[in-house]
C-alpha cells in the first residue's frame, strides 16, 4: 500500500505544477512508512520538503499556500501528532470556504498514518476518525486496498475541498494489484461491497477490513452467510450502498478500532436505524476500540477488534427471531 | 558563549562569541564531582548499548539511544538539586535513571507494557513524552506553582533541537519568562531531528540565541563535556531557585547511533560526519582528562564498568521475562470513578461477553512477548 501511495503522490507531482508535499522527514528519508521516498529526488525541495517540525506551521502554511492557489499535500508523521495542527483545522482549514462565502476553497490533503496493531509506543496508534467526522467541512477518507489508496489519495488531491486521508499504518505492508497506469481515480462516497452475504452484513473501513473478511469467512464455516462492507470514505457517507445491503439482511456490525463511545459507529448505528428501522431483524451492533486511552503494545490486542469478537458480535444478531 | 549581555537593542542577527562553553582541558578537575560524572557515563553508556540489543530480541518495542549524548544526560540527572523535578522527552531515559529512577521502571513506556512505570511525584521526573515539547509548558506550570507556594523548587526541561520548533517550545520560554518562572530548558542539539538537519530547522545563528527575544539568557555549551554541562545547569538552576527567572541552554552533541533502533540513518546523513563526532566522544574525552590528572586509576575504571554490567545484568533479569500484565487493568485509572459505560464494558470484558464496543476474550492472561506486524517506525 505504502508504494500505491507513494504512486499516487508522484503522479499528481507530475501532471499538476500546483501540487506540493509538505512535511516533517519526507524528503530524504522519503518519510517514516517511505509514503514520499524518492520524490524529492525526482521533483526538487520546493515540490517535495521537509519542513520545521511544527504540525501547527505545516498545516498553517499550507493553508496559506492553497490560499494562493496552490494544492498543498501534508503528511502528518503519526496519528497524534497531528493535534498540534487541530486549531488550524478546526478554526480555519474546515470553514474557510464557507466563512469566506464560497471564495476562498482549500483544495488541501492531509494524509495521517493511523491506527495500531504495529506494536508502536504512546501516541503512535490513535484513531482519530471521530474527530475529523465531526468537524464539517472536511472530507474524511480511508482506503483499505492497494488500488483504492492509488485511487483515493488521486481523488483527495483532486478535491476542492479538504481532505483529511487516513492511512491504515498496519496495512502499510499490504500487497495487491496496482495497474500499470496507476490505475482508477475512485470518487469519494461510494462504498463498495467486498463480500457479499445474505444473512448480515459488517460495515467497516479502513484497518478493520481485513479483519471482517476473515471473520466473514469464519462465519461461513459456522452456516452463516456474512457480508462484507467497506465505506472507503466516511465524509461523505454513502447511505445508499449501506441501506441497500442492511435492508436485504437485515443485520448489521459496524466495525472500527476508534473508541466505541461517541465513536463512527454510533453514527452509522444511528443512521441505519433511521433509514432502515423495518427491515432491521436485529439492534445495529458496534464492535470496536475499548473505551480508554490507546493502551501500550503489549495489551493492544485487547483493544483492537479482532475476528473472535466480531464473529462474537454476529452470534448476537437474535438469530432466534429468524 | 554567553547570549546573556545581549540586549534588544543590539542588530537584529547577534554576533556574540559562539565558542561554547567547555571546561574539559582548561580546568583542573573537580575531584568530587567529575569522577561521579564518569562512573554515571560509563552507566549511561553500558545503559544504552543493552537497551538497543533488548530491542534485537523484542524486549522493547523500540529505543531511542542517546549513545554520544550521554555527558547531557548525566549532567542533567546530576544537576538537580532533590525537590527539584525533571522534565524528559522520550529520548532522556538516562537523565531519569541518573536521576535516581529505577533503570527498568524508566523503560516501561519503550517496553510496552504501561506507559508510564513510574510514579512521577514520588521520583519527581514527569512521565517520559514523546509528542514533542509539549511537556515544556507543563515545566514551566510545575516551577510556577512551586514559587506560588514558596517552595525551594526548580525544574529542568529537555527537549531536542527538532522540538524547538514547536509552538509548546516557543510558548513554554515566553510564559516562563513573563512569569519569571524557576524553570531552565536543556536543549540537546544533536545536529537531526530524525533525517532533518539543524540548518532546515532553523535560521538563527544558534539556538541559545532565542533566549533573547523572550527576555532571558541563553548558554551555549559543549555538549560532549559533561563537567560543562553540569556547570551550566547547576549555574541556571541555582539562579531560578533563588529568583533569577529562566535560562535557556543549548548543548552541542550529536546522535550516534540512528534515532531508533526502526531507523535508518544511512539515508540521510554521512558516516564521515559520525565518525568526526566518535572522536568527540563524551566518555573517552572525560576519561583522558580524569586519568591526565590521576583521578582515574586502573581500579577505579574496572569498578565504574563492574557497576554497568551490575545495571545492565539488571535490565537483562527484569526485560528478559514478559511481564505480568492483567488485560483487566486496561479499564482502571481512565477515571477516578469509571462511568456507567466504561463499567459495563469492563465487566463484559472480563465476563468474555459482548456489549457494544466490546466482546472481548478472558483475564489473568499475561504478556504474549512482541509479535509485530510491520517495522514500527516508533519515533
Ligand atoms: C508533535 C510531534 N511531532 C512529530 C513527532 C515524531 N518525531 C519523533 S522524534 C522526531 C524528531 C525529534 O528530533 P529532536 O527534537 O531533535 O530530538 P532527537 O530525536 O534528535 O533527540 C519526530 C519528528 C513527535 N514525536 N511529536
Amino acid at each position: 500500500m505504502a508504494r500505491a501511495l507513494n504512486r499516487a503522490l508522484r503522479d499528481a507531482l507530475a501532471d499538476d505544477p500546483d501540487v506540493h508535499l509538505l512535511g516533517e522527514d519526507i524528503g530524504a528519508l522519503g518519510g517514516v512508512f517511505r509514503v514520499t521516498d524518492g520524490l524529492t529526488a525526482e521533483f526538487g525541495e520546493d515540490r517535495c520538503t521537509d519542513t520545521p517540525l511544527a504540525e501547527a506551521g505545516i498545516l498553517g502554511t499550507a493553508t496559506g499556500m492553497a490560499m494562493y492557489g496552490l494544492r498543498p499535500v501534508v503528511e502528518m508523521q503519526f496519528d497524534a501528532f497531528a493535534y498540534p495542527a487541530f486549531e488550524q483545522l478546526v478554526s480555519h482549514v474546515s470553514r474557510m470556504r464557507n466563512r469566506t462565502r464560497g471564495a476562498l476553497p482549500l483544495p488541501l490533503t492531509v494524509r495521517v498514518p493511523y491506527g495500531g496493531g504495529i506494536g508502536g509506543v504512546e501516541h503512535h496508534s490513535d484513531s482519530s476518525e471521530t474527530y475529523y467526522m465531526a468537524t464539517p467541512g472536511l472530507h474524511v477518507v480511508t482506503p483499505a486496498t492497494v488500488a483504492d489508496a492509488y485511487g483515493l489519495l488521486r481523488q483527495a488531491i483532486a478535491s476542492d475541498d479538504p481532505v483529511i486521508f487516513l492511512e491504515p499504518k498496519r496495512l502499510y505492508w499490504s500487497k495487491g494489484e496496482l495497474a500499470p497506469g496507476g490505475g482508477a481515480v475512485e470518487p469519494f462516497g461510494r462504498a463498495v461491497v467486498r463480500r457479499a452475504g445474505a444473512d448480515a452484513t459488517l460495515i467497516t473501513y479502513g484497518p478493520a477490513l481485513p479483519v471482517c473478511l476473515e471473520a466473514a469467512e469464519a462465519a461461513r464455516a459456522r452456516g452463516l452467510d456474512v457480508g462484507v462492507l467497506d465505506l472507503r470514505t466516511l465524509v461523505p457517507f454513502d447511505d445508499e450502498t449501506v441501506c441497500a445491503e442492511v435492508r436485504r439482511t437485515g443485520r448489521a456490525v459496524v466495525v472500527h478500532e476508534a473508541a466505541g463511545f461517541a465513536g463512527p459507529g454510533a453514527e452509522i448505528a444511528a443512521r441505519v436505524s433511521e433509514r432502515c428501522f423495518h427491515h432491521l431483524r436485529a439492534p445495529v451492533l458496534r464492535v470496536t476500540g475499548l473505551d480508554i486511552p490507546y493502551p501500550p503494545p503489549l495489551l493492544e490486542h485487547h483493544h483492537l477488534p479482532d475476528a473472535a469478537r466480531v464473529l462474537d458480535a454476529v452470534a448476537r444478531l437474535q438469530w432466534d427471531l429468524v | 558563549m554567553t547570549v546573556s549581555d545581549l540586549t534588544v537593542a543590539q542588530p537584529p542577527t547577534p554576533s556574540p562569541d559562539e565558542e561554547p562553553f567547555r571546561l574539559l582541558g582548561t580546568t583542573p578537575p573537580d575531584p568530587g564531582l567529575w569522577p561521579r560524572l564518569y562512573r554515571a557515563l560509563v552507566r549511561g553508556r553500558r545503559f544504552n548499548t543493552q537497551a538497543t540489543a533488548l530491542t534485537r530480541q523484542g524486549r522493547l518495542a523500540v529505543y531511542p539511544s542517546s549513545t554520544g549524548q550521554e555527558a547531557c544526560q548525566v549532567a542533567a540527572g546530576l544537576a538537580l538539586g532533590p525537590r527539584d523535578w525533571l522534565f524528559p522527552s522520550y529520548r532522556d531515559t538516562l537523565a531519569a535513571v541518573t536521576r535516581g529512577l529505577d533503570p527498568v521502571a524508566v523503560l516501561g513506556l519503550l517496553r510496552g507494557d504501561w506507559h508510564t512505570g513510574y510514579d512521577p511525584r514520588a521520583a519527581r521526573v514527569a512521565p517520559l513524552c514523546t509528542p514533542l515539547a509539549t511537556q515544556l509548558p507543563h515545566a514551566v506550570g510545575l516551577a510556577h506553582a512551586a514559587r506560588l507556594r514558596g517552595d525551594d523548587v526548580a525544574v529542568l526541561g529537555l527537549v531536542g533541537d527538532g522540538g524547538t520548533s514547536e509552538g509548546d517550545f516557543h510558548e513554554a520560554l515566553n510564559f516562563a519568562a513573563v512569569w519569571r518562572a524557576p524553570v531552565v530548558f536543556l536543549v540537546q542539539n544533536n545536529g537531526w531531528a530524525i533525517s532533518v538537519p539543524l540548518a532546515k530547522q532553523t535560521a538563527a545563528p544558534s539556538i541559545a540565541h532565542k533566549a533573547v527575544g523572550y527576555g532571558m539568557p541563553g548558554r551555549l555549551v559543549d555538549g560532549n563535556d559533561a563537567p560543562a554541562v553540569h556547570h551550566v545547569l547547576t549555574e541556571a538552576l541555582r539562579r531560578a531557585r533563588s529568583g533569577g527567572g529562566p535560562t535557556l541552554v543549548e548543548a552541542l552533541t550529536y546522535r550516534i547511533d540512528a534515532h531508533t533502533n526502526a531507523d535508518d540513518a544511512t539515508r540521510y546523513r554521512d558516516e564521515a560526519e559520525v565518525a568526526a563526532w566518535r572522536a568527540r566522544d563524551p566518555l573517552a574525552r572525560l576519561e583522558q582528562e580524569l586519568r591526565r590528572h590521576g583521578l582515574l586509576t586502573d581500579a577505579a575504571e574496572a569498578e565504574a564498568r563492574a557497576d554497568a554490567e551490575r545495571l545492565a545484568a539488571t535490565l537483562r533479569e527484569a526485560l528478559g521475562r514478559d511481564p505480568e500484565l492483567a488485560p483487566g487493568d486496561l479499564f482502571a485509572h481512565v477515571y477516578a470513578a469509571p462511568t456507567p459505560h466504561l463499567r459495563e464494558q469492563a465487566a463484559a470484558f472480563a465476563a468474555g461477553t459482548g456489549v457494544a464496543g466490546t466482546s472481548a476474550a478472558g483475564t489473568g492472561v499475561t504478556g504474549t512477548g512482541h509479535g509485530r506486524a510491520g517495522a514500527g517506525a516508533g519515533s
